[in-house]
């Protein structure tokens, strides 16, 4: 792995703890009962995505789904506003207009995220396609699950990038589960990276908690795609630790099968990795992951002391100045 | 004025449009090389004259045709995608539901969706309910989407070009009929208002409020009536939404009387809204109750009688505006 320089393995880590301690937090709140409205879809035990992330360009675009703070806090949004937003309050980065479920971060280049299952894909062609359209040299990644690689309007998506080679990346984060349902039980065939096979498209399957490997996998897949050859499809395989969300019990889940994952819990590897291979001591990381509390601590300070936003601003936003007025 | 073919208006506006524009790009199941290839269809001949970076034939793809306009559209370009018939919409529609009609409000007003889809409407070909279907309704109920569903050349033009160019997405509804129906067609850039609806004929007794096709069955209803000396006031409402509700309210208000006439079935159709309005609105105004003229509820028929039963006619508006005097 001596081909990530030091620095960038370092923030790679960082990284990695913020979103751990973000999402940590967030179980946390739920758990105490605190005022967390709606769902919270977390990424604990995945957060190797954020090395995928930070291979990307930063004016690169990304389209992310339900499982996105990884993504968000990796490609730099600012945590309190992100907390804002998924406490539902006015100065959440969409004025609590989206909650966790569908951010949109235009200042990271994350230009939306969709919950609809599988349709973030469609929607990623189309800004691919606006990228080739202007013969930019910047790509669009989109993140999807194994659940998602069931929907049609994946297979469509990928489909039409390849017949007009955009330069678009597919990112499946296969956590093993859509779901209730475990993977072998939703998704036919040996990988989902065969599936890219089938459509003509460089694919790879990478280790999803090792996040040397899909750092590595993401600059060689994303660089062929800048380099106009078309669409990549990298897989990630990981474990989703949590339920589906975090009122999700996962009565359905063998817990020797969380057990054996858990060991191979991709930040715990990850420091071993660097402090054996003197990236980094022990010490530096126990300041990594104060700071990152930090984080934490100042974002949830932020969002529980903003305000909710006014009930009659749910009526803005639908149209640009001119869309029609009420009856 | 000089006279066009329907087809060859919205043809006119697009050629327009990419002339105008380089962020305007064509996509859609035979956009440039076409199954019904004919000088009469509105996009042909744009593949020669743009070229396939702006004009882009796509697989048989609806949810990717719909996700590619609304994905450039957020990046800034102005996509005009076309949907080849209206029942494959629903193939298309969480992209234009769940996603280009969002969008805005979920970003808190940040992101902006400046998409143009336009889908081929119409009953009358005897092609069955997999190919008419007209579905207006169900877009015109998502908040964040604009319709417009033009009844003449010169509004197929008009509509187009200022759905191209609006900063919102706009479901343009085209009646394929109205294809092959020749009529005045103002030249260059004739954009027509969204939300103004045109009172194409003047009457005092009964407001007939109506859109696409059915605008001539009004029409032509109004001109059997007048002969009984019922003065019929028809009103082509071009745009769903927004809604011309001035127009509606203070036409009602002058003829005490409304019929609704559409070529889409009745239950949950628009005509319901536009009564709803009109009885929340303008009750003290009305001498008769608000009718509509609509199809039946059930799929569009294939066999030709039971088509043309289907949709309503003449005499159909005829004995609805009788019932309402």
């Amino acid at each position: 792995m001596g081909s990530i320089p030091n620095q960038q393995r370092l923030d790679i880590l960082r990284s990695m703890l913020l979103v751990r301690s973000f999402e940590d937090r967030l179980t946390k709140l739920v758990r105490e009962g605190a005022r967390v409205p709606g769902m919270q879809i977390l990424a604990t035990g995945q957060e190797a995505v954020v090395a995928a992330m930070l291979a990307l360009h930063s004016d690169d675009v990304l389209v992310s789904n339900h499982r996105s703070h990884a993504h968000l806090l990796a490609r730099g949004a600012d945590p309190r506003e992100l907390m804002a937003e998924i406490l539902g309050k006015a100065t959440g980065v969409n004025k609590g207009k989206s909650g966790t479920l569908h951010l949109a971060v235009p200042e990271v280049n994350a230009l939306m995220t969709s919950t609809v299952v599988g349709a973030g894909p469609p929607l990623a062609l189309g800004a691919a396609f606006a990228q080739q359209y202007r013969e930019e040299r910047n790509i669009t990644a989109v993140a999807f699950g194994d659940g998602a690689a069931a929907e049609g309007s994946v297979h469509e998506a990928m489909n039409l990038a390849c017949v007009w080679k955009l330069p678009l990346l597919f990112l499946c984060e296969n956590n093993h589960w859509a779901g209730a349902q475990r993977l072998q039980t939703h998704c036919a065939g040996a990988s989902i990276a065969s599936r890219g096979h089938a459509y003509g498209m460089s694919a790879e399957t990478v280790d999803g908690n090792d996040a040397d490997a899909v750092y590595e996998a993401t600059v060689r897949l994303a660089e062929q795609v800048r380099s106009g050859k078309g669409p990549s499809l990298l897989e990630l395989v990981t474990y989703r630790m949590h339920g589906h969300s975090e009122s999700d019990t996962q009565v359905y889940v063998d817990s020797k099968e969380l057990d054996a994952w858990a060991k191979r819990d991709p930040i715990d590897l990850y420091v071993s990795r660097l402090v054996a291979a003197g990236v980094c001591s022990n010490s530096e990381v126990k300041t990594m992951q104060h700071e990152a509390e930090a984080v934490v601590d100042s974002a949830v300070a932020f969002a529980e002391q903003s305000p909710e936003p006014q009930p009659e601003e749910a009526l803005t936003d639908v149209w640009s100045a001119n869309g029609p007025r009420g009856v | 004025m000089r006279e066009l073919y329907g087809g060859q208006a919205v043809n006119e506006a697009l050629t327009l449009a990419l002339d105008l524009d380089e962020r305007v790009f064509l996509a859609g199941e035979g956009v440039g090389v076409s199954i019904h290839d004919n000088p009469m269809g509105p996009t042909y001949g744009l593949l020669d004259r743009f070229g396939p970076r702006r004009v882009r034939d796509t697989p048989v793809s609806e949810a990717a045709i719909a996700g590619l306009g609304a994905g450039a559209a957020s990046l800034g370009l102005l996509p005009v995608v076309e949907i080849m018939f209206f029942p494959f919409m629903t193939l298309a529609s969480d992209m234009l539901v769940n996603h280009a009609a969002k969008f805005r409000y979920l970003s808190g007003g940040r992101t902006a969706v400046p998409l143009t889809v336009r889908v081929k409407a119409g009953i009358g070909f005897q092609a069955g309910c997999h190919h008419s279907h007209n579905l207006e309704a169900w877009f015109a109920h998502a908040p964040g989407l604009k319709v417009v569903f033009a009844s003449n050349p010169a509004d197929l033009k008009g509509l187009l070009l200022t759905a191209i160019f609006d900063p919102d997405p706009v479901v343009v509804v085209e009646d394929l009929t109205l294809y092959r129906m020749r009529g005045a067609c103002p030249e260059g850039d004739s954009r027509v208002p969204l939300g103004k609806a045109a009172t194409v004929r003047e009457g005092s007794d009964v407001t007939a409020v109506t859109y696409g096709s059915a605008v001539h069955t009004a029409m032509r209803a109004a001109e059997v009536l007048e002969e009984d000396g019922v003065s019929v006031e028809v009103l082509d409402l071009r745009s769903l939404v927004p809604l011309d509700l001035d127009a509606i309210l203070s036409s009602v208000a002058r003829t005490g009387r409304m019929v609704v006439i559409h070529d889409a079935n009745r239950f949950c159709g628009f005509g319901a809204e536009v009564a709803a309005i009109v009885a929340e609105e303008a009750f003290a105004d009305l001498k008769a109750p608000v009718r509509r003229v609509a199809a039946p509820d059930t799929p569009v028929p294939f066999a030709p009688p039971q088509e043309q039963f289907y949709r309503p006619g003449v005499e159909d508006v005829v004995a609805t505006v009788r019932r309402s005097l």
